[in-house]
């Protein structure tokens, strides 16, 4: 379900005022972040965010394509190794 | 013979259902396809007049996309996701279900039929 257009996306305020701050001083920094659910705004294409996974930041350059994406959808919050057994362990042994 | 949008239409059937064979085209894209063109929805495709298939043709053509077109779009979306490393993108091209379905079990229609996993114990009827 879309969210109400009359609300418009929803960012963090202190993102969104980090953003433009960098923006009217014509700068790149990271701006660390824990706010997964920040949507990308076009403001912030071109920027650096250090989006919190629960366990350490993942660094997220923002392109035209991933405006109106949220934060958090480049930053996975698990990591699959893949299964156990002779297979996997057979990979292991010699890595391509 | 009436041939739309690259596709042979089923000659027996009622038009309303026949239109919908054409890939993104489902009954109430072709109901409306059929009130627009003025075409009855009950005629049966092989006694349609060529004029009245060319009507039909037209309207696909102006008003939605189909086929090829409709497939190329779609296939440029998920490629969009999986491009700009999302995690929808990834689940695309792992083949695994996109939406936050449970994959433990289930989930077979994305994963394709059950492979066999070596070594794995069957579980025992008591």
């Amino acid at each position: 379900m879309a969210r109400s257009v009359k609300k418009g996306p929803f960012v963090q305020e202190a993102l969104l005022l980090k953003v433009d701050r960098l923006n009217h001083s014509n700068e790149k920094k990271v701006i660390k972040t824990w706010s997964r659910s920040s949507t990308i705004l076009p403001e912030f294409v071109g920027h650096t965010f250090a989006v919190h996974n629960g366990q350490k930041f993942i660094p997220v350059f923002c392109t035209e394509n991933m405006v109106g994406h949220k934060l958090g959808e480049f930053s996975p919050t698990r990591l699959f190794r893949g299964h156990s057994g002779k297979l996997a362990a057979d990979r292991k042994a010699k890595p391509e | 013979m009436a041939r739309i949008a690259g596709v042979d239409l089923p000659r027996e059937k009622r038009v309303a259902v026949a239109l919908t064979y054409i890939h993104g085209i489902g009954r109430p894209t072709s109901d409306r396809i059929l009130g627009e063109s003025g075409v009855s929805p009950a005629t049966r495709v092989r006694d349609l007049s060529d004029a009245e298939v060319a009507r039909l043709r037209q309207v696909i053509e102006r008003s939605i996309r189909v086929e090829g077109a409709l497939r190329t779009e779609v296939a440029m979306n998920v490629k969009r996701l999986m491009d700009i490393g999302s995690y929808r993108g990834t689940r695309h091209r792992r083949g695994l279900p996109v939406r936050g379905q449970r994959t433990h079990t289930n989930a077979r229609t994305k994963k394709g039929p059950r492979r066999a996993i070596a070594g794995k114990k069957k579980a025992t009827k008591k």
